[in-house]
C-alpha cells in the first residue's frame, strides 16, 4: 500500500517531532510490512497469523501510547491495567456473568426462541395468519426493542426476570421470521414425493420440512445470539439487583472504575463470541447435509 | 396488497390482547381502592377504570395514542415535553453517526477488498464484532467523551456511528467481491483499469448489499443513540424519556416515547427501502 521509503520517511519524521510518535509509528508500519509479506505467500497459515499479529499490533500500541503519554486511566486504562483488574477480581465478574448471561440472557434466549420456532409451526398451516404476521414481525425486528426494558422492569422486578423478558422480545421476532421461511424451504417436488408415500401432515414436518427449515432456522439463532446479550446488559441500565455486568457497567462509570467497566466488556465479548460459536457449532452438527456446510 | 386484510386482523386481534391484559393487569389497583372506599366493583366499572388510570400498570392503547398525540400536536415543538423536540435531539444525533459510520465502512470495505494485507488483518475482527455486544460501551463512550470535553450531539453520534460501522463493512465487503470470474475477467479483456472495473461493475453490483446493511446499520444506530442517552442523567432525547418515565413510574410517557422512537426508526428504514427502490430502478436492478 504505502511504499517502505515513504513509510521510513513518516517514521522519521515522527522521531524528528517526538520520540514517542516515532516509536508508535515504527512497532504499525513494523507489523504492517510483517503483515503484507504474510499477505503474499496465500498459505493458510498466514490466514490464521496475520489477524492474531493485527490484534497483537493494536493491544501493543494501545499498551505503549498510555504508558508513554501517561494517558490517565480515568480516560483509557493500559490492556495490561485491564488484565489486571480481571485477574483480580473473578468472582465479581464470575457472579456478574451468571446474573447476567446465565440467568438473564439464557434464559431469556431459550424461552423466546422455544416460542417463535412453536409460533411458526403454528401459523404454518394458516396462510392468512402467516400473510397477516409476517409483515408485523419483519416491521418489529427493525424496532429499537430494547426500549421496553423499563416496562419489563417495572412489570417483573429489578432481578432477572425483568431481563430474560426483555431478551424473549427482542429474539422472537428474528428467529420467527427465518423460521417461517425456512418452513417454506421445501419444493414441490420433495413434498410430492412426501404425499406419495402417503406421508401424514405431522410426518411431512418431522421428516421433511422441519429438517429443511434448520439452516434458516439457525441463521435467525445465531442473530438472536448477539441480540440476547446486548438486551440482557442494556435492561440493567433500566434498574438491577447489585450484581449483573450491566448494573457493574453503570456503578462504575459514577466510581470512574474505568478498568473494571473494560474488563466486564472484555467478558462480555467473550461470553458473546463463546454463544455465537456454540451456536455455530449445534448448527455444523445439525446442518452437516447442507452445501454451506460441506468443504 | 392482498396482505392488507391479513395485517390489519393480526392488529386487530394485538390491539384486542392489548385491552384485556390492560384491563387484567389494572384491576389490582382498581379492587385494592375500591377494598378502601368499601364499595363493590361491577363488571362496567372495572373495565372503565382500568382503561382511565393516571399511572396504569399497562396503558390501554388509546392511552398511548393519546399520549403521543399530546406529545407531538399538543406542546409547542421546542417545549421541553414535546416529543418532538425529544424526537429531534435523537434523529439528529443518530443521522449524523449514521452518515459518519456508513461513510467509514464503505471507506474501509473498498481497502478490504483492494489489499489483501487489510483483508487478512481486519476483515476477521469486522466479522467476530458483530457476535459481541459493543453496545456495552456506550455509557462508558460518554462518560469518557464528556470529561474530555466533548458535549452535546457528537458522542452520542459516536456511538451511532460505530454500530452502524460494522455491518455496513460487512455488507459493502460482499456486495463489492459479488461480481464473479467471467464478469471480471470481461472487464479485463476490455483492458478496464482498475478505477474502471471498481467504477463500472464493483460499485454497481454492490448496491443491493449494501441498502440491505444500510438498513440494519441504521436501526442499530437508533438503538445507539437512545443508549447513548441514558448515562448523561435524561437531559434530552427518546431515551431520557424512557429512563425518567421510568424514574417516575409515568407509564404513558415510557410508552409514547417507545412508539415515537418506533416511528423513528420506522421512518428511518423506509426512507432507505425507498432510495433504495429509486436507486436500483434507474439501475435496472429491480428484483
Amino acid at each position: 500500500m504505502i511504499g517502505l521509503a515513504v513509510q521510513g520517511a513518516l517514521i522519521l519524521a515522527g522521531f524528528v517531532l517526538d520520540l514517542r510518535l516515532g516509536l508508535v509509528l515504527m512497532l504499525w508500519f513494523g507489523a504492517w510490512t510483517l503483515n503484507a509479506g504474510l499477505a503474499e505467500t496465500q498459505s493458510g497459515l498466514a490466514r490464521r497469523i496475520v489477524p492474531v499479529i493485527f490484534g497483537l499490533a493494536v493491544l501493543a500500541l494501545w499498551e505503549m501510547s498510555v504508558k508513554m503519554w501517561a494517558i490517565s486511566p480515568v480516560i483509557l486504562p493500559a490492556p495490561s491495567a485491564i488484565w489486571a483488574q480481571i485477574t483480580g477480581s473473578l468472582p465479581t465478574l464470575g457472579a456478574d456473568f451468571v446474573q447476567t448471561f446465565v440467568k438473564g440472557a439464557l434464559s431469556g434466549y431459550l424461552l423466546g426462541c422455544g416460542a417463535a420456532v412453536l409460533t411458526a409451526v403454528l401459523i404454518d398451516r394458516s396462510p392468512f395468519l402467516q400473510r397477516g404476521l409476517l409483515p408485523v414481525g419483519n416491521f418489529v425486528a427493525a424496532l429499537p426493542i430494547v426500549g421496553i426494558a423499563p416496562i419489563m422492569v417495572m412489570w417483573f422486578g429489578f432481578d432477572w426476570q425483568s431481563k430474560a423478558a426483555v431478551v424473549v422480545v427482542m429474539v422472537f421476532f428474528p428467529v420467527l421470521v427465518n423460521m417461517v421461511a425456512g418452513l417454506k424451504a421445501t419444493d414441490s417436488m420433495q413434498r410430492d414425493l412426501m404425499a406419495t408415500y402417503s406421508a401424514s401432515y405431522w410426518q411431512t414436518l418431522r421428516k421433511l420440512r422441519l429438517p429443511a427449515a434448520m439452516p434458516f432456522l439457525f441463521n435467525g439463532l445465531k442473530i438472536a445470539t448477539t441480540l440476547a446479550l446486548i438486551g440482557a446488559i442494556v435492561a440493567e441500565f433500566f434498574g438491577s439487583p447489585i450484581v449483573g455486568m450491566g448494573f457493574r457497567i453503570t456503578a462504575e462509570i459514577g466510581r470512574l472504575g474505568l478498568p473494571m467497566i473494560w474488563a466486564e466488556i472484555a467478558v462480555a465479548a467473550v461470553a458473546g463470541s463463546a454463544f455465537y460459536g456454540l451456536v455455530a457449532l449445534i448448527e455444523k452438527r445439525v446442518t452437516f447435509w447442507h452445501p454451506s456446510q460441506r468443504h | 396488497m392482498r396482505s392488507i386484510l391479513p395485517v390489519l386482523t393480526v392488529i386487530a386481534a394485538i390491539c384486542g390482547i392489548w385491552y384485556l391484559a390492560a384491563v387484567r393487569m389494572n384491576a389490582t389497583w382498581v379492587y385494592d381502592q375500591a377494598a378502601r372506599e368499601g364499595r363493590e366493583v361491577m363488571l362496567v366499572d372495572l373495565v372503565a377504570e382500568t382503561l382511565t388510570q393516571e399511572r396504569p400498570v399497562l396503558p390501554a392503547p388509546h392511552q398511548v395514542v393519546k399520549g403521543l398525540w399530546d406529545g407531538v400536536a399538543g406542546q409547542k415543538i421546542t417545549s421541553k415535553r414535546s416529543l418532538v423536540y425529544h424526537g429531534w435531539v435523537t434523529l439528529s444525533a443518530t443521522l449524523l453517526g449514521f452518515a459518519m459510520g456508513s461513510v467509514a465502512g464503505i471507506l474501509l470495505a473498498v481497502g478490504i477488498v483492494y489489499n489483501r494485507a487489510m483483508d487478512l488483518s481486519v476483515m476477521p475482527w469486522a466479522i467476530a464484532s458483530q457476535t459481541i455486544p459493543i453496545l456495552a460501551i456506550a455509557p462508558m463512550i460518554i462518560v469518557v467523551l464528556n470529561s474530555l470535553g466533548v458535549t452535546g450531539i457528537l458522542p452520542k453520534a459516536i456511538i451511532s456511528a460505530y454500530l452502524s460501522f460494522f455491518p455496513v463493512v460487512v455488507g459493502m465487503v460482499k456486495g463489492l467481491r459479488s461480481p464473479d470470474a467471467m464478469q471480471l475477467d470481461l472487464l479485463r479483456t476490455y483492458s478496464a483499469t482498475g478505477a474502471q472495473t471498481f467504477g463500472k461493475l464493483r460499485l454497481p453490483s454492490s448496491m443491493p448489499y449494501l441498502f440491505a446493511s444500510l438498513k440494519v446499520g441504521v436501526a442499530a444506530s437508533l438503538v445507539g443513540t437512545i443508549v447513548g442517552e441514558l448515562p448523561t442523567g435524561a437531559v434530552a432525547g427518546l431515551g431520557s424519556r424512557l429512563l425518567s418515565g421510568s424514574y417516575y413510574g409515568q407509564t404513558v410517557q415510557i410508552w409514547a416515547a417507545l412508539f415515537a422512537a418506533a416511528a423513528v426508526a420506522a421512518g428511518l428504514v423506509g426512507l432507505i427501502g425507498w432510495i433504495e427502490r429509486a436507486t436500483l430502478k434507474r439501475m435496472g436492478m429491480v428484483r
